[in-house]
């Protein structure tokens, strides 16, 4: 297959219009695309720290570059930038296919290639399976760049749980990337990857999208396959792209994205994928949560862009009102930090040192299966595991796990109801802009808390875009859109127009000459 | 206390976790300080409202009966920390 | 003081699908060690279960022969704990919403029959198999180990749990033979013990007759025949009795019985009681049977084993229906009736010479069969033998063996008779004497002598001639 891009499978609109390859070319279209200044494509020029991944396939299919060439340029980015951010943790020499390179989170297995989950207790794991993302991908020809930095078993808000030691944001190396998808983000803002996949539990793909300035997309339940990706929470786990624009974004959830006969939880879509064009946004009606308002974990400077944002919205032609989602407010976090450890609890029961991973001996099966686990995981799987356990054990699991799941029923339908009169329900991401490394690791609930604008919406399932909206004290902001239920669509539309409008520059300051 | 000490060890038992003192230590002050928060779902009175366990209202997903291929020997034993032959080998159980 | 026994049963059988539960992994005997696996029974990271279409139906339509109400919803569930063979660390299962409940099965027992309540039906999958091996056979250090083979790991298994209704051991020894004849009818498992595909654990308790109190009951494991499952429960009755009777308190236990030796031996208890912490699987969404589906399943159903024990009682007593039914002959006894035999002369037939001569029922034509029932008494014995052991074959017909006819004429046989009783006379003084069962014997020297063509009925009444004579 050519550098260029076929639909795959049909699940891309065939009318959306033509890929734009040359978009962001120059300011000639009076379009500011990007924020782009300067050409970010020229003879003997691939500039990684400005190439969308739409552009780098019109530069294989112009045959400005080939697959190997473009690989190297990325490869050699990293050389130059990785050694300060640490986003990846193994990078693949060679390219296997014939099409642009994709980084891929390390909880997504990889044929053939080290997949450890941020975790000790699957070092030197090999997995001899694709996940059924990797292998999609793999079918598109995108070439594996490499795996990516993650919070062990994707359990984190900054990736200082991982065991490889922490990545570090583009914007400014002494501060977290975000988590647990940190990883993926830095190494899209930086230029070390024209796109990536992460997964996104209770916001492992927004809010490291938002903290390192670039697009991530936590995709509708159901619509994308989990097979082959390392477990945490099933019922909340799906794997999404993290990319520069949002027409990247759509473009690769397009080739992710569907039913897969290995995930009994995944459907086909409704309707395909559609690249976003248009710049308005005509009539869209916009919820806003008024529970937002008295939330003083919400810093200024982000508050004041997410502001920003809804002028812009204004003026695009939408609709912007005031939304009620009191319990997501309340008893999302309480609600999360049930239901996902416990389903957690039970994914990780198969590390276990008998079949694969790291093993400590013992002098019988039981010693050895509890020094393994002890030795492999470390302070947050552990934390998760234990609370997991007590949530589910009798005597204490109607109080918790099945009160928890009652709450998810609330949530859900407040949801809902939400969406019935909104198109898109609009927060900031995160409360913060990049928090230093070290601030809140000491206080799993000072940690825990940086997910309270994502995790309502993922307990109901709905798809969530981060698209960067402003700088707050030099440090990128994220705007969330949340979308019904495959609502994809409506998210791509209004996320491009709103990017074309705001013209961020996802280029991190400090690489800008 | 939301938790004690000693429903710590018991949970680390079923969890197979081989907790130092130190981290016994920790994790009660830890556990005990997230139970007093999430514990919050308590509050709520949800007696006539269902669990969900899906988020996505889908039911009947299942494949026919029909054989594919296995991993081969080589595969399925990769990754093995210890094998006797075709066999994954673990310490006795007691 | 007269002691009840009260049991209840936990079967597990063992579907004959092609693939796995949760996998298509192909299920077979045979094959090399870890060749049937795949990242899902493995329990590779990432690895996601899905259901087997025919284990479901079949657990369905086995339900449904067990009379039990189909659940519109059933949940799957994760039953977790930490064991080799358990490759996720955990089990998916059924817990709170299983696919079959609330049914019933007749015991045969007279008129009025026993009804053992089934409490549930479910479907799950079967752990890998672990093999301990003691430190001698050379390894290194000379430490024991465990070693696994994944290839049965995830088979489907539905798991029939009984109400403690059953009064016997042999009361257990029939229901299990009637079960398995209503799961191999139905053609989803060969359901054999000595080969693992049924499996059977006991749960026993004692009380006073007539209280209706339950006691403390104790689990019977690793019986590997029906027989062995009557001895062992047999064997825990007495065991039970005899500690409430020395004044003790029975403690819960668990036992394996050991058939040759017939003793039961108590497991060492675990350091602290397993906790499930059961929840439904978020990796499965729930069932719900279509309609159309069971209703359809429901059509296919054979009449059950334990339905036709009692409608053919009602022609002629409970044991005979009983041999009939679980030697799989009730349907020729039937059409060999209808087309003009006797019940019971066609039953001992049927019984008796057919199978002694080893004939397959279904390839009999009752119509022939009928014939040479009614001509039983008229055509020599070695015509008769004969003709039973070329039932099978096909196009038979009996018409060339009835023209036959035995000889009853006295004149041929009176000099037979004679000629044995005067061969025999410690006999004939003996029957003299009062041992009237030595006419069998007589009557049976009679039939040798006429090479098989005496009509035995005749000899029968020339030999009492001479010897009351």
């Amino acid at each position: 297959m050519q550098g260029g891009f076929a639909p795959p499978r049909g699940r891309l609109d065939q009318d959306s219009g033509a890929l734009d390859q040359d978009s962001g070319l120059d300011g000639e279209s009076g379009r500011p695309c990007d924020g782009q200044a300067k050409r970010a494509t020229g003879p003997g020029v691939i500039d990684t720290l400005r190439l969308t991944a739409e552009q780098a396939m019109g530069l294989l299919e112009r045959k400005e570059a080939s697959p190997v060439e473009l690989h190297r340029a990325y490869l050699d980015a990293v050389a130059e930038r990785d050694s300060e951010l640490h986003s990846y943790l193994r990078t693949v020499d060679e390219p296997e296919g014939d099409g642009i390179p994709i980084a891929l989170k390390d909880v997504i297995s990889t044929r053939g290639v080290e997949t450890t989950a941020g975790s000790r207790i699957l070092e030197g794991y090999v997995p001899v399976f694709d996940a059924t993302v990797a292998a999609r991908c793999k079918a598109e020809g995108l070439t594996l760049l490499g795996k990516t930095n993650t919070d062990e078993f994707a359990m984190g808000s900054s990736t200082e749980n991982s065991a490889w030691g922490p990545s570090r944001n583009p914007w400014d190396p002494t501060r977290v990337p975000g988590g647990s998808g940190g990883g993926s983000a830095a190494a899209v803002s930086a230029g070390l990857a024209p796109w990536a996949l992460g997964s996104d539990t209770g916001g492992s793909i927004k809010q490291p999208a938002a903290l390192c300035g670039n697009v991530g997309l936590r995709p509708t339940y159901g619509s994308v396959s989990r097979y082959g990706v390392v477990a945490f929470a099933s019922s909340l786990d799906q794997i999404g792209p993290v990319a520069r624009n949002v027409r990247d974004c759509a473009l690769l959830y397009s080739i992710i994205a569907g039913r897969d006969p290995r995930d009994a939880t995944t459907v086909e879509l409704p309707e395909p994928v559609q690249l976003p064009e248009t710049d308005r946004l005509g009539g869209l009606r916009v919820g806003v949560p008024r529970q937002l308002e008295s939330l003083d974990a919400i810093e200024p400077g982000v508050r004041a862009a997410f502001e920003g944002a809804l002028e812009r919205a204004r003026e695009l032609g939408a609709e912007v009102g005031e939304c009620d989602l009191p319990l997501s407010f309340e008893y999302g976090m309480p609600c999360y930090y049930l239901v996902a450890p416990a389903e957690a609890s039970s994914n990780l029961a198969r590390y276990d040192g008998v079949r694969y991973g790291r093993r400590v001996e013992g002098a019988t099966y039981r010693e050895m299966v509890e020094r393994t686990r002890d030795a492999g995981f470390g302070p947050e799987p552990k934390r998760r595991i234990m609370l997991g356990t007590y949530a589910l054990s009798a005597g204490y699991y109607d109080a918790f796990y099945g009160q928890a799941q009652r709450v998810r029923t609330l949530l859900i339908r407040e949801h809902r109801e939400v969406l019935d009169r909104f198109d898109l329900i609009a927060t900031p991401t995160s409360p913060t802009v990049a928090f230093p490394i070290g601030d809140k690791a000491a206080d799993p609930l000072a940690m825990y808390a940086c997910d309270l604008l994502t995790i309502p919406s993922c307990l109901a399932g709905l798809p969530g875009l981060n698209v960067p909206c402003g700088l707050a004290d030099g440090l990128p902001v994220g705007l969330q859109l949340i979308g019904r239920q495959f609502g994809e669509n409506t998210l791509f539309r209004a996320g491009h127009a709103l990017e074309q409008a705001l013209g961020f520059d996802p280029v991190p300051t400090r690489y800008r000459e | 206390m939301a938790i004690t000490r000693d429903e710590v060890l018991h949970v680390a038992r079923l969890a197979r976790l081989d907790l130092r003192d130190e981290e016994v230590e920790q994790l009660t002050r830890e556990l005990d300080a997230i139970l007093a928060a999430v514990g919050k779902v308590a509050e709520l009175d949800l007696a006539g409202v269902p669990p969900t366990s899906h988020p996505l209202d889908v039911v009947n997903v299942w494949a026919d009966d029909k054989p594919e291929p296995s991993l081969s020997l080589e595969d399925a034993l990769a990754n093995a920390p210890d094998a006797d032959g075709p066999l994954f080998r673990v310490p006795p159980t007691a | 003081m007269a002691w009840e026994p009260v049991i209840g049963l936990e079967i597990h059988v063992q579907l004959k699908t092609r693939t796995k539960m949760f996998c298509r992994c192909p299920v077979g005997f045979g094959a090399g060690e870890n060749t049937q696996t795949c990242p899902v029974c493995l329990g590779f990271p990432g690895a996601l279960p899905v259901p087997n279409r025919q284990a479901i139906e079949w657990t369905v339509k086995l339900g449904l022969a067990l009379g039990c109400e189909v659940a519109g919803r059933a949940v799957f569930s994760r039953k977790n704990y930490f064991y080799p063979d358990l490759p996720k660390g955990y089990q998916i299962s059924q817990y709170d919403l299983p696919s079959c409940t609330n049914g019933s099965m007749i015991l045969p027992t007279g008129e009025i029959g026993h009804v053992v309540g089934i409490i549930r039906a479910h479907l799950e999958e079967d752990a890998a198999k672990t093999v301990h091996v003691g430190g001698e056979t050379g390894r290194i250090g000379g430490a024991d180990t465990s070693l696994i083979d994944f290839n049965r790991g995830g088979t489907p298994l539905v798991e029939i749990v009984t109400a403690p209704d059953l009064r016997s051991a042999e009361g257990a020894k029939r229901f299990l033979q009637l079960l398995r004849q209503t799961i191999v009818e139905l053609g989803i498992s060969d359901a054999e013990m000595e080969k693992g595909t049924l499996r059977v654990d006991a749960n026993v308790s004692v009380r006073p007759r007539g209280s209706g109190e339950l006691r403390t009951r104790c689990e019977l494991k690793n019986m590997n025949s029906f027989t062995y499952v009557a001895r062992g429960i047999e064997a825990e009755i007495t065991r039970q009795i005899g500690v409430w009777e020395s004044g003790a308190e029975l403690q819960q236990e668990t036992f394996d019985f050991d058939a040759s030796s017939g003793t039961l031996t108590a497991r060492r208890s675990k350091e602290e009681a397993d906790d499930y912490r059961y929840f439904p699987e978020p990796d499965l969404v729930p069932i719900e049977p279509p309609a159309e589906v069971v209703e359809r399943l429901r059509a296919e159903l054979p009449e059950s084993p334990a339905a036709r024990i009692h409608r053919v009682q009602a022609d002629l007593d409970l044991d005979r229906a009983v041999v009939l039914v679980t030697g799989g002959l009730d349907r020729l006894w039937e059409a060999t009736v209808s087309a003009g035999a006797d019940g019971v002369a066609t039953a001992n037939v049927v019984a008796n010479n057919l199978v002694g001569a080893a004939v397959d029922p279904d390839a009999v034509n009752p119509a022939e069969l009928a014939k040479l029932v009614r001509s039983r008494e008229r055509i020599p014995q070695a015509a008769f033998d004969e003709a039973i052991g070329k039932l099978g074959d096909p196009g038979f017909s009996a018409d060339p063996y009835l023209a036959q006819e035995a000889v009853s004429d006295e004149a041929e046989l009176g000099p037979v008779v004679d000629r044995v009783l005067a061969e025999y006379p410690a006999q004939v003084d003996a029957y003299r004497s009062g041992k009237e069962g030595l006419l069998g014997f007589f009557i049976g020297q009679v039939m040798k002598q006429t090479g098989g063509k005496a009509n035995a009925r005749a000899v029968s009444d020339i030999v009492l001639r001479k010897l009351d004579a």
